[in-house]
């Protein structure tokens, strides 16, 4: 990417109403399922649908908080890891409404048998282990966590970003009959985010642009340097 | 031939929901689902409300009075026919492709009078409407009024042999306009299977409409097998093909997954699928679950036919 596209691109992401924006965009989504469920326009089961739309929701954020690193590292703009931390949130915030969903609406609170899904069927165990992971990630996401933990402590922790990726494909690999495509293309989509980290690809016309792993590392070869560098955010550390 | 079937298992069109009650519950549903999610107290109280509604209405779920019909839009737009992809509104709008005209079915094998038989002289058949239910072994399900004949009727003109002991059905191979059948979620094309007992049952129906209509495309047409007691997979649609053989056919999610679809596929609140609870179910257009009955509540009608058998092993 050239270097003013790069430089315009982390403008736009640095600017004030940049996580504002972000943040409302991500509501979007819930709020059009409620306005679907509210005028009678969620189908037939609108209960399962409600259920499927916010897992597919969970799933989608977590990819998309999942792409942030590679996308960074592949375009050289710094300043999208400011949006990793809440595009994770939102992420652990569809989880906890299809988790809330399928205890109250399609289960209506039937604790025996919800208890009985979660450990006689493997999807709903993974999905389960998916979710646990995921609320530990929220609940140390502040940055006030990040210094209790330790930078070190904290990293090794939020790797379980990846785990609760995988897992998330596989709960809905899992829960379809049969073999569909839908949760096959996620879940490459999962596994090639996570390769991705491994063997970084780079784009042809980037080929001469600083590798920007190094965000955490302030000073290194042409970096811009970033404008929202404040060494304590978690969003920050790849 | 005409059934007169006991009121158990039977909707009357005098028993169904009365409109206001189902529009009241569907308010309390609306309402309390948009202020679920919102988090507020009163959302919660109208979920409490709307359950306590239901808890009232279903003491006891074998009530035919809760057997109200699905509205149409729902048995219509909320289908699993893979042939038209998997989402469950992906068949009405893809089944527009389906070609119903021409239309043969061959029925051959172990039979007298192998015959192949357009559909027009199918409709000459005496038809009759039946309202059943239908359960999905997703953990739904739906009351249909179908309308149709029994296979008995069709199998009586073929004259099976002393070797028939079970009846294999065949869907439609098509897959220009089936692009579902494309893709690789089973193989093509789909196959079912009853044993001959079952597919003679007076219950088992070969639908042609439903709802007073012609079968619409993405519900099977122009004509189907519906089976009430079994999973609805077994109601296999779109038939081409009916093969009455001596040995247990190959059926299309058996081969696909063995571990969790049996040949017989009755309805059992028993026997769990290993992905789902089958002890209950939800009516679709209903808020809360019911429990799941054996053979889906057709126990008096069939539950002869499996007399001295594990229905645990043979799920």
């Amino acid at each position: 990417m050239a270097t003013d596209l790069r430089q315009i691109a982390n403008a736009v992401l640095t600017a004030r109403a940049a996580k504002p924006v972000v943040f409302a965009v991500a509501l979007v989504p819930l709020f059009w399922t409620l306005w679907l469920a509210y005028s009678g326009e969620l189908g037939a089961e609108p209960v399962l649908e409600s259920v499927k739309q916010s897992g597919l929701w969970a799933l989608r954020f977590l990819l998309v908080a999942l792409a942030v690193t590679p996308l960074r590292m592949l375009t050289g703009v710094a300043a999208l890891a400011r949006l990793r931390r809440m595009i994770g949130l939102f992420a652990f915030f569809y989880a906890a409404v299809h988790l809330s969903t399928y205890i109250g609406l399609d289960q209506y609170f039937d604790w025996p048998a919800i208890w009985k899904d979660i450990v006689k069927r493997p999807y709903i165990t993974v999905g389960m282990g998916a979710i646990l992971i995921l609320t530990a990630l929220a609940l140390t996401s502040t940055n006030g966590m990040v210094k209790r933990l330790g930078g070190k402590r904290w990293r090794a922790l939020h790797k379980g970003v990846f785990v609760a990726g995988l897992a998330g494909c596989l709960h809905f690999i899992m829960l379809v009959k049969g073999w569909q495509t839908t949760p096959l293309v996620y879940a490459a989509l999962c596994v090639g985010l996570l390769a991705f980290r491994r063997w970084p690809l780079r784009l042809p016309n980037a080929r001469k642009e600083p590798r920007t792993r190094p965000a955490a590392a302030p000073g290194s070869e042409a970096a811009p340097a970033p404008r929202f560098a404040d060494g304590s955010s978690p969003a920050r550390r790849s | 031939m005409l059934f007169k079937f006991p009121a158990a298992s039977l909707a009357r069109e005098d028993e169904v929901t009365p409109r206001e009650l189902v529009l009241s519950r569907r308010t309390l549903l609306a309402g309390g689902a948009a202020a679920f999610t919102a988090g507020s107290l009163t959302g919660w109280l109208g979920l409490a409300q709307a359950a306590a509604f239901e808890a009232a209405t279903t003491v006891k779920p074998a009530d035919a009075k809760l057997d109200a019909v699905t509205p149409m839009k729902s048995a219509t737009t909320y289908n699993n026919y893979y042939e038209f992809g998997t989402g469950k509104s992906d068949p009405a709008d893809g089944a527009k492709a389906l070609r119903t005209r021409p239309w043969e079915i061959a029925i051959g094998g172990e039979v007298a009078k192998p015959i192949t038989i357009g559909i027009d002289d199918l409709l000459k058949f005496p038809m009759e409407e039946r309202v059943y239910r239908l359960r999905c072994v997703e953990g739904w399900s739906m009351v249909i009024p179908w309308i149709g004949f029994p296979l008995a009727e069709l199998l009586k003109r073929v004259e099976p042999t002393g070797n028939a002991k079970y009846v294999a059905f065949q869907t439609l191979l098509d897959p220009e306009r089936m692009y579902g059948q494309k893709s690789w979620v089973l193989n093509w094309p789909y196959v079912e299977g009853l044993r001959l007992d079952e597919a003679m049952n007076p219950l088992t129906l070969m639908a042609v409409g439903m709802y007073g209509e012609t079968m619409p495309n993405q519900n099977g047409a122009p004509i189907r097998l519906v089976v009430p007691w079994k999973y609805g997979f077994k109601s296999i649609k779109s038939v081409v093909k009916i093969t009455l053989v001596k040995d247990q056919p190959p059926t299309a999610w058996n081969s696909s997954q063995p571990r969790e679809y049996g040949f017989y596929s009755n309805v059992n609140p028993e026997v769990d699928h290993p992905r789902w609870s089958q002890a209950t179910e939800r009516r679709v257009g209903d808020f809360s679950r019911r429990k799941t009955l054996p053979f889906n509540g057709y126990g008096e009608e069939v539950a002869s036919l499996y007399t001295g058998m594990d229905l645990r092993a043979n799920f």
